[in-house]
């Protein structure tokens, strides 16, 4: 983070700073959860141990898996490169991997260990709906993303979560498994994994929440360092507002096309409230509005 | 579907909607007041030409069973890249247009024609040209809903202003509530 020419939000530091200690508090409660299960503790302690690692160490290519996105050259994807060649330079960082979905969706994302392991991607369908402008905010924003280290950050963060929920897993196993036929000793013991189970599935969602909550911050603070990078808060503000929201629900794709799943479709759009914000991974567009909307300011004033 | 349709995998034909349709012309006054559209003249009907169930296989066969005036060059019959025929209607009466469309929408259901009905697509373009650009309302059958559709190019569309007219129609028209739905009609030949 230090190489980028990036100034720093202090509330928004505050924040990441209770969150992550909020998260490192329920650490403690987990841990001495776990040792009064006995045994299973080591057990527990691999399983989660190996997934989260394993979750860190290929994060670049689950997620380029999962969206459907492959690695392009320079030839291929003249002006995407362009871009972020640019965008390195004047950030004074390693050129990361450049990759492009065949989505609709608009969407961009970035990933990897670290930055020398880091892949930028981005959809056909926030290409085709973006200007170059808006496609170079975009970018920024991710690239902040690379700098700030986000993966290795929430890896940590959603780690506990994943501890939480193992936990809680093999505390109902034990609750159905061990409780039965054992004699007067046995009803105390269900009782006690009854309430294991249930405190850990409490400290599973607390646990949920608040990295999701610190997700959000981590989402405001790359969209200031992208805003700031490409010196213009309000291009990203646009590319958001085509990009998020109903806009970015319109597709590209021709409806004669998919004329064959037109009986499929039922499900109507759920209406949002304050439970989906809670839950998000990301702030709500008029959040990250404002906020581009006072940086804006801060840069002219 | 029923519990015999899934065991059998089977899936019944969807039966169009095509009450919606005589909402427009309120819509349209809306339109012209608030955004300064007015119809373009023309409107299209867009289904999939099949083959077996039914004589109708050759254009000749359609035109027929639509009551095609052949004197009338105001209808014309086309096909799209993508396989799908699209009747063409010119007139300037709006009300008229969706009498026609709406007529031969009837006569292709009865014909047992009805679930090849894709949608029905209506032309707005600005009063004082250039205007704000020009708008399709797309009629989606089988749904019974609306949606805008503003090309502004080989694969752009204006979502500001089909947001817009989504706001202001909201009252006059069913308008499709799910966006995913709003699906794109690349080079359509309805202007």
């Amino acid at each position: 983070m230090a190489k980028t020419k990036i100034e720093a939000d202090h509330g928004l530091n505050v924040r990441m700073f209770v969150t992550g200690l909020a998260l490192v508090a329920l650490y403690a409660i987990i841990v001495s959860v776990m040792l009064s299960l006995g045994v299973s503790t080591v057990l527990v302690i691999v399983i989660a141990g190996a997934l989260i690692f394993s979750q860190y160490f290929f994060s670049d290519k689950i997620a380029m898996f999962a969206m459907h996105a492959h690695e392009v050259t320079p030839q291929q994807e003249p002006k995407l490169h362009e871009i972020v060649d640019r965008l390195c330079l004047l950030a004074d960082m390693a050129k990361p991997r450049v990759g492009v979905s065949e989505m609709d969706m608009p969407n961009a994302f970035a990933t990897g260990r670290n930055p020398n392991h880091a892949v930028i991607c981005a959809t056909r369908g926030l290409m085709s709906r973006l200007n170059d402008e808006e496609l170079e905010a975009v970018l920024a924003h991710e690239l902040s993303h690379v700098a700030h280290r986000d993966v290795a950050v929430m890896t940590i963060a959603s780690g506990v979560g994943m501890l939480a929920g193992l936990v809680s897993r093999i505390a109902m196993f034990g609750a159905m498994f061990g409780g039965g036929g054992r004699g007067r000793g046995g009803q105390n013991i269900v009782i006690l994994e009854m309430i294991t189970m249930l405190v850990s599935i409490v400290i599973y969602v607390i646990a949920f929440l608040l990295t999701m909550a610190l997700s959000r911050y981590r989402e405001l603070a790359a969209d200031r360092s992208g805003a700031i990078l490409i010196g213009k808060p309000s291009v990203l503000a646009s590319a958001l507002v085509h990009v998020t929201g109903d806009m970015g629900k319109i597709p590209r794709t021709d409806l004669r096309k998919t004329e064959g799943m037109n009986a499929f479709f039922f499900a109507p759009a759920l209406a949002g409230g304050t439970a989906a914000n809670l839950f998000s991974s990301h702030p709500s567009l008029e959040k990250r509005l404002d906020a581009l909307n006072k940086l804006e300011k801060e840069l002219n004033g | 579907m029923g519990l015999r349709d899934t065991l059998f995998g089977r899936t019944k034909q969807v039966a169009p909607n095509l009450d919606n349709l005589f909402a427009l012309p309120t819509a349209a006054l809306t339109l012209e007041s608030e955004l300064d559209l007015v119809s373009s003249g023309q409107a299209g009907l867009c289904f999939k030409s099949g083959s077996g169930e039914s004589t109708l296989t050759t254009d000749e066969d359609i035109k027929q069973l639509l009551d095609f005036d052949q004197t009338n060059n105001k209808v014309t019959l086309t096909t799209d890249d993508l396989g799908f025929k699209w009747l063409v209607v010119t007139d300037p009466d709006f009300e008229a247009l969706v009498t026609r469309i709406h007529a031969a929408d009837t006569s292709m259901v009865e014909h047992g024609l009805g679930p090849r009905l894709l949608c029905a697509v209506f032309g707005f373009v600005a009063k004082t040209p250039p205007g704000e650009g020009s708008v399709r309302m797309v009629y989606l059958m089988k749904q019974g809903t609306f949606y805008p559709f503003a090309p502004t190019g080989p694969s752009q569309r204006d979502n500001e202003l089909e947001l817009r007219v989504k706001s202001f129609l909201g009252t006059d028209l069913p308008i499709e509530k799910d966006l995913a739905r709003w699906m794109a009609l690349w080079n359509l030949p309805v202007s």
